[in-house]
């Protein structure tokens, strides 16, 4: 047998050097900055700079304040994977039985992908207002005075409310794809071995749907971790004050407003760690314990 | 056709050039909605006044996001002319010597008059270095004051508080008795920290308020301010005070409706109330203080923000931003932008102006700012110098909201403050070695 192959080996190197230098200057330069400068508390301006070791890490391992928005992060995270992920699969498996109409259910199910996050954020902060919002008049109503931008926890659910929101039809699209794509056969073994609609969801379906699952897993908390700074953004409008942060957030409010270019270098840095961390994990564990078929 | 062609060429290339004879030159500033506006007319003013220079002022968000822009932009070497920098960010860009041309020496090398003496007390050392050369040429100054509902309070029987016992003893109870919540504020690091320190003449940080050197600490751990905070919750529990929150906008908001009697925000907010239709006459008048604290008050701080003349321009450019800030500084700019904005006028020549021109009979309020800064000065009352202000900021922010939440007693609220400010500004020293 012919194996394809190029004849000379400069061809393929060409072929890779576009995407390399996009890599290296997008990805690995400013990378390499971010380490150079956790290492320095530096004028913002460039003039005077001192050396100061591991110190930027140290201050914030030390800051009650970083822990705290450390642990928020966590919380979010978690609270925010999982209902995007439970709520998308609820609606992709009802979707999935649907017959009339399911073309216009669908659409309007996968509506909601197309909007950007500070819009998303900016619905949560008019459907909150303090004074007319439509939901702080729905809490009102249970005796609850909402009061987002003030009350810590308001703040942190309209957060994720509108990050789940946002996310939702993604995992929809995925799930709804995965469900379609089960053998008509496997279903219809199912269906004589058990009578139990969710026994059947839970033995047969949902297993079938994991290398989803798993997928959409590392999928959503890259998300919740980095891409709703700009749902962050809006809620807090831009004042943090004693709202809740994401670590994302906080790398923003000290480097970007405060201008702590040294100590702001050294959370990302610290996020560069936390996003290898679960690369590994993706590729080492769970690709080995899922089964594709 | 290709003659057609070049000689549109060789029309436009001639334009060009009759343009670039003239020195252009930018202006970055944080000035949104109206604000931007009244700017942009300034810049139109000028343009049209001269023939040799051409200012382009270009909003670039809210004044963090100008400062960062700023900042990038001269790492880049493609810094403006001209940058606003607000109060919290003066440590920053004061500190950064090369990064701009003091105000005074630009004036002096380009040959315009500069007294320091001819600027309005309150505002002539608060962007200036320890020796009192001014750095940044204050723009849109603005001091923290009290407005009121007027006819909330005649409704109540009350007259606008002059002390905080006379809030607390008479104005709220009256108030809260009406149907009205008594007090609100927009911006409590500014008002009721920063010009806390002032109002009762009490200082601010060591080092002279840190203008004297970078091994600052903080003396926001006192007992006055502490007092202060504690009637704070004390007044929200008897509902004489609400927060809204941090954001700005969220506590202006209940004044505008009515809900809210007594609003502290800026000077600068009256041009923009005044051009609402609120459904009430409203006033304004000093911040009060506390009597307990001092019997003599003093002016507050200017707050607001300062333009910066950015090095790295050729002489040419430098000469015409001299240009521009003789233009901005001349009483009718400054008239004009005080009418339109409510920010004060920096120079007596333009308070004269505004005085003869018959502007404080029609609107006394738009008087309240410039008075407040005129009030007798103290021996802590020129300003604040403070690396990382913004993030102390954010620091005081953080635990004044959760005093106010109830997640923290305003005694371990202060300790964090003292200790997490007095870190920055360590940190902050570092950063200038």
């Amino acid at each position: 047998m012919k194996r394809a192959g190029f004849s000379t080996p400069w061809l393929p190197v060409l072929l890779l050097v576009p995407q390399l230098a996009i890599i290296a200057i997008f990805f690995y330069w400013p990378a390499i900055v971010a380490l150079h400068s956790s290492f320095y508390l530096q004028d913002p301006f460039g003039f005077g700079s001192t050396f100061v070791g591991l110190e930027n890490y140290t201050h914030l391992l030390g800051s009650a304040e970083y822990r705290r928005v450390a642990v928020f992060t966590l919380t979010f995270t978690l609270l925010v994977t999982f209902f995007s992920l439970a709520l998308a699969l609820l609606l992709a498996v009802k979707a999935d039985k649907v017959l009339r109409g399911a073309k216009t259910y669908r659409t309007l199910l996968m509506w909601v992908y197309a909007v950007a996050p500070p819009v998303a954020g900016f619905i949560a902060v008019i459907l909150f207002n303090q004074s007319w919002g439509p939901l702080t008049e729905l809490f009102g109503l249970f005796g609850h005075t909402y009061m987002v931008g003030v009350n810590f926890n308001d703040t942190a659910f309209a957060m994720i409310l509108a990050s789940v929101w946002k996310q939702v039809p993604v995992n929809f699209i995925f799930f709804l794809s995965a469900l379609q794509s089960i053998p008509r056969s496997v279903r219809e073994a199912a269906l004589i071995d058990n009578r139990s609609a969710s026994g059947r969801f839970w033995d047969v379906t949902f297993p079938l749907l994991a290398p989803t699952g798993f997928f959409l897993l590392i999928i959503n908390i890259t998300y919740a971790l980095f891409e709703t700074f700009g749902i962050v953004d809006t809620v807090v409008k831009g004042e943090p004050g004693n709202n809740p942060m994401t670590l994302v957030y906080k790398v923003y409010v000290d480097g970007f407003r405060g201008n702590d270019l040294g100590g702001s270098s050294a959370q990302s840095v610290i996020l560069m760690v936390l996003v290898l961390a679960l690369t590994i994990f993706q590729f080492r564990l769970l690709e080995r314990r899922i089964h594709y078929t | 056709m290709s003659r057609i062609t070049l000689t549109s060429v060789a029309a436009t290339l001639a334009l060009t050039s009759a343009a670039t004879a003239q020195t252009e030159i930018d202006l970055w500033h944080a000035m949104g909605g109206a604000l931007g506006e009244t700017v942009n007319a300034i810049a139109e003013d000028f343009n049209a006044s001269q023939d040799e220079v051409v200012l382009t002022p270009v909003f670039k968000g809210t004044y963090e996001e100008t400062l960062t822009a700023g900042i990038a932009a001269f790492r880049a070497g493609e810094q403006p002319n001209i940058i606003q920098v607000f109060d919290a960010g003066a440590a920053t860009v004061i500190g950064a010597e090369g990064a701009t041309i003091p105000v005074q020496d630009l004036l002096a090398e380009n040959g315009v008059d500069f007294d320091i003496e001819d600027y309005i007390s309150g505002v002539r050392y608060f962007y200036a270095d320890s020796d009192g050369k001014m750095i940044g040429m204050p723009f849109n100054s603005s001091s923290p004051i009290m407005y009121y509902n007027e006819d909330a309070l005649d409704e109540a029987g009350v007259t606008p508080p002059e002390t905080w016992e006379e809030f607390a003893e008479t104005t709220a109870p009256a108030l809260a008795e009406a149907g009205y919540i008594p007090l609100a504020q927009s911006h409590l690091p500014w008002i009721f920290t920063e010009n806390f320190m002032s109002r009762h003449n009490l200082p601010f940080a060591t080092n002279d308020n840190g203008y004297d050197g970078n091994d600052t600490e903080i003396l926001v751990n006192n007992d006055a301010i502490k007092a202060h905070f504690s009637a704070l919750t004390d007044w929200q529990d008897a509902g004489y005070f609400k927060w809204y929150g941090t954001g700005w906008g969220d506590n202006q908001t209940p004044f505008e409706d009515g809900e809210v009697a007594i609003w502290l925000g800026s000077s600068g907010s009256f041009g923009g109330l005044a051009q609402m239709d609120l459904g009430f006459d409203f006033s304004a008048t000093y911040l009060p203080y506390w009597e307990a604290v001092t019997t003599e008050p003093k002016q507050t701080f200017i707050g607001g923000a300062a333009l910066f003349a950015m090095s790295g321009q050729s002489a040419e450019e430098n000469a015409a931003t001299a240009k521009f800030f003789e233009f901005l500084t001349s009483p009718e700019t400054q008239y004009f932008w005080h009418r339109e904005t409510g920010y004060v006028p920096i120079t007596e020549a333009a308070y004269e102006l505004a005085e003869e021109d018959g502007h404080y009979d029609r609107m006394p309020a738009a008087e309240v700012g410039i008075q407040q800064l005129s009030l007798p000065a103290g021996d802590h009352t020129r300003g604040y110098r403070m690396g990382f202000y913004v993030q102390i900021r954010d620091v005081m922010n953080r635990e004044y909201g959760r005093i106010l939440t109830g997640e923290t007693s305003v005694e371990d609220a202060f300790q964090t403050i003292e200790t997490e400010a007095n870190q920055l500004l360590e940190r902050f020293a570092k950063t200038q070695g």
